[in-house]
């Protein structure tokens, strides 16, 4: 079973798409363009601080608001591994899956976990964190399909026969 | 068993009957896409190796988060816009005409029971007319672009019966933000709403836009009102058979069911910065503000210009306090000359914007700073949503907003 | 020996009996005009001072104007600042009211008086006899401070009015052949005076667009001789004149020009210099991507009737933003009642608050990189409407929206 681990930085409630990125920097013309801007309403300092391999923890309904799909794109750009949340909003978690974001959903490590914290992910098994073991529910087959493939680009460049 | 709306609208769609949790691949009958995810939509319909769009008639551009450009590439979008419209040969483009989710009801773009997607989280918006319409991405616009279908997983519904008569100070706008603040902002992640009762029955098009346009602040995938007679007169049209049929029925399964007596009512507003923060106008009267924004697809439609207008006529917006007025469409603009609305705005000292997102979306139309306060009509209110982290953003009905521009600080509506 | 009117202003202000070009006196000024482009500079500056006041709260007006409504974080800080000046310090000011100079010759200049503003075309209060410059914050402070400055008295070109204006022909185009003439440089630290019977054609819509233009050949000031049609529109907006000053028969001028209207055509300034002034039928066929009719040179009623004229019944060419501005909020409840706002919104132009908009090139309506503007604004400088690489075509109303019209540069009676 696929298994990694990562240092977690934490993050509250409702993490809206404005803080993920605001609208001011939606017309540039890149994702990597607009990754220095994430989370700035919220943590301006934290865009840079993110390492590739980092895993982000928030509670719940996080991805709220607008369907900007620059909101997961920035989080991989970023280097993000996962996200594990409490709850996410659903047009965030569409575009996540679409994008190959892995978002786990867990109720119980964001008010266990610390910032800098190291934590274990063994994909659709558990997480592990302090000698504690979290599970971790399985998607539905639809969205597994669209992740082996590689997202939802690549699932329709196999249909249309152009990769 | 009985069906709720969402549920017939599928069933329609698909030619089957569905439960909530099935996942099913509908057929699209109407794309809306805006300018600000334009170039991404045109890349990755590229990328995904499509050449043509599955119905051009179907397929609808906006231009309205960046009109006026603000920024020196802004006008990229409008560049790369045109571009893909003439390459794909789309019928129907916008450019300056006013907000998407105004345009796409009022142009006549969405019907009773349809199925639309767009590219922005207030599509839940058309189930003003019964239509299930919700927000998606740009990738996942781009395969509807090349297949017209998605996939869906039906959901829940939460069904809102409001029953008896509104406060004369109370707009529909409080209605729904009362609803996001029990429900809380993802209280109806995954479901659809559904709201009867005679309140509801009583209510216009326009009110009705106000709350399915905010049913996403509480998480709600769509949110539905059934086609009535109002209904056909809004899209000009006769209802037929199939699309008077889309009510909930009396047996239909609900996941949860909310009453509401119209009279309880109170003007609300959403405080600072979680738009299920809810509280009573009359428990924040006094606070000094200094703006008044009224706009947006949630409430710059024509009966919110005009409940704004009744408020401020004769009078004049406080020293030192703007109210900015940004109606949703040109056609509302042009209402609002002809009925006098818009003279009574600007003589009060509105200053009155093109119709375009304007301030809700963050880019321009009033950008605050540290420590000053807006109290708005749209429809989030998150952080450094209007410009920094320390702006307070109060939401709340063009009426309350009103009276809080004439009075320079927080007051409950007369 | 006798003095032009922009040396009996100063002598007037400096308490002297004569001044002569080349002097340099301590003037006292009338009025301080400011606008939300540098005021946040001035006010920075103005804390820095070990004895800050100010010496007459009532010579100053505060007008917000270039970027209204606000749209960035950084010009919302700006903002707040004159914002909470102005009010602490009780000084008259206006937010959403409209272009400053457009607003300062509604509610406050007069003949005769010497105005400070900072911002360049200042210089169009000459329009009504009244000598305005643009000023530094620098320069503005000290007045603010002091309620005086220092000027050097400047050398006068005086233009001899004859004939009138052909129909299809705007006050614009006049200027715009001026400065052709004359060269962006041909008045600099001039006073740039109007007369002559080919004066009382222009009204006064037509006279601030010429004086306020005239900064774009360097002038230090303009003034026009005051008359009847000054003093009606002192009057209607509720004004006396400090001061009728005219030029003696023997003042002395640096040159004088005669120019008979009836010669003028319409003309278009090419990028990058608003001397580059070229016949408008000359630039016919030149792609555009948006086109503005608006700011403090040709916002005003007048001008919007002429495109509104032009455009009724007909629609903006689909890929062309056609951005109509009213220079104020008072020309814009006018344009209301006229049906001229409804007229625009039916032909799909997109109509702004009133507010400089695309002509300071940093608020709404900006252009990107490559496009080309055709606009009634000020000035047509590299990267002034927005990107750096762009251009801006300057014209007059009515070629600008038969432009817009048209998608591409054309001039009003190409439009059937």
């Amino acid at each position: 079973m696929e298994k990694f681990s990562g240092k977690v930085w934490v993050l509250g409630d409702d993490i809206d798409t404005d803080i993920i990125i605001p609208t001011e920097y939606l017309a540039l013309k890149t994702v990597e363009d607009m990754t220095p801007y994430a989370f700035s309403p919220l943590r301006p300092e934290l865009a840079a601080q993110i390492q590739k391999g980092d895993i982000l923890v928030a509670g719940k309904n996080f991805g709220c608001g607008s369907s900007r799909e620059q909101a997961p794109e920035i989080i991989k750009a970023l280097g993000i591994q996962c996200v594990i949340a409490k709850s996410y909003a659903r047009i965030f978690f569409r575009n996540a899956i679409n994008n190959g974001l892995l978002l786990i959903e867990n109720d119980q490590l964001r008010d266990a976990v610390c910032e800098g914290d190291m934590v274990t992910v063994t994909i659709n098994a558990y997480i592990e964190h302090n000698d504690n073991q979290y599970p971790i529910t399985s998607l539905p087959q639809n969205l597994v399909e669209i992740i082996e493939a590689g997202g939802l680009v690549k699932a329709m460049q196999k249909k249309n026969g152009v990769c | 068993m009985g069906e709720t709306i969402i549920e017939k609208i599928v069933r329609n769609n698909v030619g089957r009957v569905v439960h909530p949790g099935d996942i099913v691949t509908v057929n699209v009958d109407r794309v809306m896409i805006h300018d600000i995810f334009i170039p991404f939509v045109a890349a990755k319909f590229e990328e995904m190796g499509f050449t043509k769009i599955w119905d051009t008639d179907k397929a609808v551009l906006i231009y309205d988060h960046l009109v006026p450009a603000s920024q020196v590439d802004d006008t990229r979008h409008f560049r790369e816009g045109n571009a893909f419209a003439a390459k794909y040969d789309m019928k129907h483009v916008h450019r300056s005409d006013g907000i998407c989710h105004q345009l796409m009801t009022e142009a006549g773009y969405v019907k009773p029971g349809n199925i639309v997607f767009g590219t922005d989280s207030h599509t839940t918006t058309y189930g003003c007319v019964g239509a299930f319409s919700s927000g998606i991405g740009y990738t996942e616009m781009a395969s509807i672009l090349g297949t017209g279908t998605l996939w869906i997983r039906v959901p829940e519904t939460i069904k809102i019966h409001i029953t008896g008569k509104l406060p004369a100070n109370v707009m529909a706008k409080d209605i729904i933000l009362k609803l996001i603040g029990d429900l809380g902002a993802d209280g109806a992640t995954y479901k659809a709403l559904e709201f009867t009762g005679d309140t509801i029955e009583q209510m216009s098009v326009a009110s009705r836009m106000s709350m399915s346009n905010m049913a996403v602040e509480a998480g709600a995938k769509c949110a539905l009102f059934a086609p009535d007679e109002k209904t056909a007169a809004y899209c000009e049209m006769t209802l037929t058979q199939k699309e008077r049929e889309l009510v909930g029925d009396t047996d239909a399964q609900y996941c949860q069911v909310l009453h509401y007596q119209a009279e309880d009512f109170v003007p609300v507003m959403a405080c600072p910065s979680n738009v299920d923060k809810i509280k009573p106008v009359s428990e924040l009267v006094g606070k000094e503000i200094d703006q008044v924004f009224i706009g947006s697809c949630t409430n710059g439609r024509l009966e919110d210009l005009m409940a704004a207008a009744e408020i401020v006529r004769g009078k004049h917006v406080a020293p030192f306090v703007k109210l900015i007025v940004t109606p949703a469409s040109r056609k509302i603009y042009r209402q609002a000359i002809e009925n006098g609305t818009m003279e009574v705005l600007t003589q009060a000292g509105a200053i009155v914007t093109h119709p375009s997102c304007g301030l809700c979306c963050g880019r321009t139309g009033g950008i605050l700073t540290d420590h000053e306060t807006v109290v708005a009509t749209n429809n989030r209110n998150f952080l450094g949503r209007m410009g920094t982290s320390k702006v307070g953003i109060y939401l709340a009905s063009p009426r309350t907003a009103a009276a809080c521009a004439i009075a320079g600080k927080i007051v409950v509506p007369e | 020996m006798g003095m032009t009117m922009a040396e009996k202003i100063i002598a007037a202000a400096a308490n002297v009996e004569t001044v002569k070009p080349g002097d340099i006196h301590t003037v006292e000024l009338d009025r301080l005009m400011s606008n939300d482009g540098t005021t946040h500079l001035t006010i920075d500056m103005y804390h820095q001072l070990q004895n800050p006041h100010i010496a007459d709260v009532n010579k100053l007006v505060w007008i917000m104007d270039h970027n209204v409504p606000c749209d960035s974080v950084k010009t919302a800080a700006s903002h707040k600042k004159m914002r909470d000046f102005a009010r602490e310090h009780n000084i008259k000011f206006y937010e959403g009211a409209g272009v400053c100079h457009q607003v300062m010759m509604e509610n406050h200049v007069t003949s005769g008086e010497l105005i400070f503003g900072a911002d360049s075309h200042t210089c169009a209060y000459g329009a009504v006899g009244a000598f305005g410059t643009g000023v530094g914050c620098t320069d503005y402070l000290y007045a603010m401070v002091t309620g005086k400055s220092w000027l050097l008295v400047p050398e006068t070109l005086r233009f001899e009015l004859t004939g009138k204006l052909k129909d299809g022909v705007y006050a614009r185009d006049l200027i715009l052949s001026i400065i052709g003439m004359i060269g962006a440089n041909g008045a600099n630290y001039m006073a740039m005076e109007f007369g002559g019977e080919g004066l009382q054609t222009l009204c006064m819509s037509d006279r601030i667009a010429i004086c306020n233009l005239c900064v774009e050949a360097g002038a230090k000031t303009a003034l026009m001789d005051v008359d009847e049609i000054t003093l009606t529109y002192l009057k209607e907006h509720g004004r006396e004149p400090k001061h009728i000053f005219k030029s003696d028969e023997d003042a002395q001028f640096a040159k004088v020009y005669e120019i008979d209207l009836s010669t003028i055509n319409p003309i278009v300034a090419k990028p990058h210099f608003v001397d580059s002034v070229v016949d408008a039928k000359e630039c016919i066929g030149i792609h555009i991507d948006e086109a503005f009719l608006g700011s403090c040179n040709n916002g005003r009623i007048e001008d919007l009737r002429v495109g509104a004229d032009l455009i009724r019944g007909k629609k903006v060419h689909p890929l062309v933003r056609f951005l109509v501005v009213p220079a104020s909020a008072e020309v814009y409840k006018q344009a209301l009642v006229e049906g001229i706002i409804d007229t625009f919104m039916e032909a799909g132009a997109i109509v702004m608050n009133p507010n400089c908009s695309v002509c300071w090139g940093s608020c709404q309506g900006v252009i990107g990189e490559n496009e080309v503007l055709i606009s009634t604004g000020t000035r047509n400088f590299k990267g002034r409407a927005g990107h750096k690489d762009s251009f801006v075509y300057l014209a007059n109303a009515a070629t600008v929206t038969a432009s817009a019209i048209k998608g591409e540069i054309t001039t009003a009676d190409q439009i059937a």
